[in-house]
């Protein structure tokens, strides 16, 4: 047992001790089993994990490659059953939701997806308003006014003729943020949004999200490499290392040097900043100490 | 970036109807025969107000019971593969999908002269052969596209390719050794070729099921736009993809077996035309499936208007034609794609 593993012990009293009100999203040990094929032993498996968010809270989900960060968003997304366990959204298992119903309450944006054929900005927003319509419709006044406001609050309102593809990496995130916003959702999910964009992109966008959870009651749950910024926007973090759930809690409570270290294999250093906001230092030039490494090793 | 709205579809696929109608006048003029514009038009209107006894025999057997029928067909036929081309491309996510070029033409030929020698004298038994051959060979091909879980766009159109290649090398077999009866009409039919002179109710049997197809299609036109953004996305946009794919799959496989069935393989058709359409008004698929589908039919019916006086009084088959235009349009697209 390394000292991840008996920090994990210790952490598990943190989520029950938050207040339960006004929750809008319940995981409660919830579990999933990635299986390739039948009879045998799964790939990749994400153990129980249990942790609440309320309306206008932005949840960061951190954790090396492989720790099991896109497995669970896909779990709050409902787009996987949980192999045991609930995911609740509002009190309704959010796997068991209509198709339909769901797109109208969880908004996901994924990592960039390659398009066929040529869109305009605006269109592409505009497909937000799907699951509201029915399958034969022409786009209401009322769709698009909605569409347009989306790209206000993106400040893209100067992008919706351009085409999809001829936009910058920046922009186009804030078109698919802007679609994921005309589904007028309760809650907003993230994967790895900052990737490939550069760090005024990822400062904006992640305030601009904070502003967003609060503005429209949103939760907002992103997973992210960026433990600097998750330690500067985020109300909560849940650390994740292969498939294990470490810590819930807030930024200050989850980053302890060792922890991190451990977790992610590279030497960092932790300072408290204003409002008690963890800062993360990276420590190029120290070497990681010995026993850490033939920790990971054994793993 | 203009909205969509029933009043600009209904212009523009009125405007494409007004197109295929001209077409239509200028293949009953053109032919071994030609008939001057003035005729035709007081003909024509003599047939509509009920007075068939003053049109000329020679009229009537060349206008309304060789070129109208077959000119009908073309419109059936063109609609149905061009449909069915754009379907193949949102579902397949493959702006090169055309149900030549992935060999459903072929699986659906196959299907056709199995059941010619399996069960001649079944009725529905060549139609259904067909649509069996079409559904069996996108399955194959579809499997065959897939690496590691994902659908390559490379792979999935080799996939293609090879299947026709190796089913046209078992219908040759076969149309040797078992059926040498008529091996220029074969032939003549596996090229693509309008020329075959069909029963009306027939004729009736494919506009019905075509309407049938093409309508299921249509009703899932805005879950494809999404379709082609990807199938988790469409997923978490309220798009039962399952579903969606599902009707697609079988209607654009009925469209080609319908189409095969009575004009074998016309290629690149599904290809062109929802490219053009696509150039000329955009590519949402609720405008794009009714364009598309007049569409092909004015792409076949000039095509075979061609393809009938280009030579005259020999004829080419229709497939010869859209081959010719579409091989290099396939080249084209596909550089600039890799570009």
């Amino acid at each position: 047992m390394n000292a991840a593993e008996s920090m994990a012990a210790q952490s598990t009293s943190t989520p029950e001790a938050r207040p339960r009100s006004g929750v809008r999203v319940n995981v409660q040990q919830a579990s999933f089993a990635h299986v390739t094929r039948r009879q045998s032993a799964p790939v990749f498996t994400l153990e129980a994990t249990s942790f609440q968010a309320r309306e206008r809270e932005l949840v960061a989900i951190l954790g090396p490659n492989a720790s099991g960060k896109s497995t669970l968003l896909r779990l709050i997304a409902g787009s996987i059953p949980p192999l045991s366990g609930r995911v609740e959204l509002d009190g309704f298992e959010t796997s068991r939701l209509e198709t339909r119903t769901r797109a109208q309450r969880i908004a996901m944006v994924q990592q960039e997806s390659p398009l066929v054929f040529p869109v305009r900005a605006g269109d592409y927003v505009l497909q937000g308003r799907h699951p509201h319509g029915r399958s034969l419709w022409f786009e209401s006044e009322e769709d698009y006014a909605i569409a347009a406001n989306a790209l206000a609050q993106v400040g893209a309102e100067h992008l919706r003729d351009r085409w999809m593809h001829e936009i910058s990496g920046g922009e186009k995130q804030r078109i698919v943020l802007a679609r994921a916003l005309a589904q007028q959702p309760l809650l907003l999910l993230l994967d790895e949004p900052t990737l490939h964009l550069d760090i005024g992109a990822q400062v904006e966008l992640l305030a601009r999200l904070r502003r967003l959870a609060e503005e429209n009651r949103y939760t907002v749950i992103i997973v992210t490499h960026e433990l600097s910024l998750a330690a500067e926007f985020a109300d909560q973090v849940v650390l994740l290392h292969r498939g294990k759930c470490l810590r819930v809690g807030t930024p200050a409570e989850v980053y302890q040097r060792e922890l991190l270290e451990q977790v992610f294999e590279a030497p960092l250093d932790i300072e408290s900043g204003p409002e008690g906001r963890p800062r993360v230092i990276i420590q190029g030039r120290r070497e990681l100490r010995s026993n850490l490494s033939s920790g990971s090793s054994s793993g | 970036m203009r909205p969509l709205t029933l009043r600009r579809m209904l212009w523009t696929c009125g405007l494409l109807c007004v197109t295929l109608l001209a077409v239509v006048v200028l293949a009953l003029r053109l032919g071994a025969v030609p008939f001057p514009l003035a005729d035709l038009g007081q003909n024509i209107l003599l047939l509509i107000t009920g007075h068939p006894e003053k049109v000329s025999t020679d009229f009537r057997l060349i206008m309304v019971d060789i070129r109208l029928p077959r000119i009908l067909l073309g419109i059936l036929v063109g609609a149905a593969l061009s449909v069915a081309g754009a379907s193949f491309q949102a579902l397949l996510r493959n702006p090169l999908a055309d149900p030549y070029v992935l060999g459903v033409s072929s699986g659906s030929a196959l299907g056709v002269i199995l059941a010619l020698l399996l069960a001649p004298a079944i009725p529905l038994m060549t139609p259904l052969g067909a649509f069996l051959g079409a559904v069996a060979t996108i399955a194959a091909v579809y499997l065959m596209g897939r690496r590691e879980g994902h659908l390559d766009s490379g792979t999935l159109l080799l996939a293609g390719i090879v299947s026709a290649s190796f089913l046209s090398a078992v219908i040759m077999f076969l149309m040797t050794t078992l059926a040498s009866r008529d091996l220029r009409g074969i032939a003549f039919w596996l090229m693509g070729d309008l020329s075959t002179t069909l029963p009306t109710s027939l004729l009736w049997t494919l506009l019905i099921g075509f309407i049938l197809a093409a309508g299921a299609i249509f009703t899932t036109a805005s879950d494809l736009n999404l379709l082609l953004a990807g199938e988790r996305e469409a997923m978490h946009l309220g798009v039962e993809v399952t579903r969606v794919k599902l009707v697609v799959y079988i209607s654009a496989s009925l469209l080609t077996a319908l189409a095969v069935s009575v004009s074998g393989a016309i290629g690149y058709v599904g290809l062109l035309v929802p490219h053009v359409m696509r150039l000329l008004f955009g590519s949402d698929y609720r405008l794009l499936i009714p364009t598309s589908a007049i569409g092909g039919a004015i792409a076949v019916v000039l095509a075979d208007t061609l393809a009938r006086t280009i030579v005259a009084p020999t004829e080419l088959p229709v497939g010869a034609m859209t081959a010719m235009v579409g091989a290099p349009m396939f080249i084209y697209l596909l550089r600039r794609r890799l570009a």
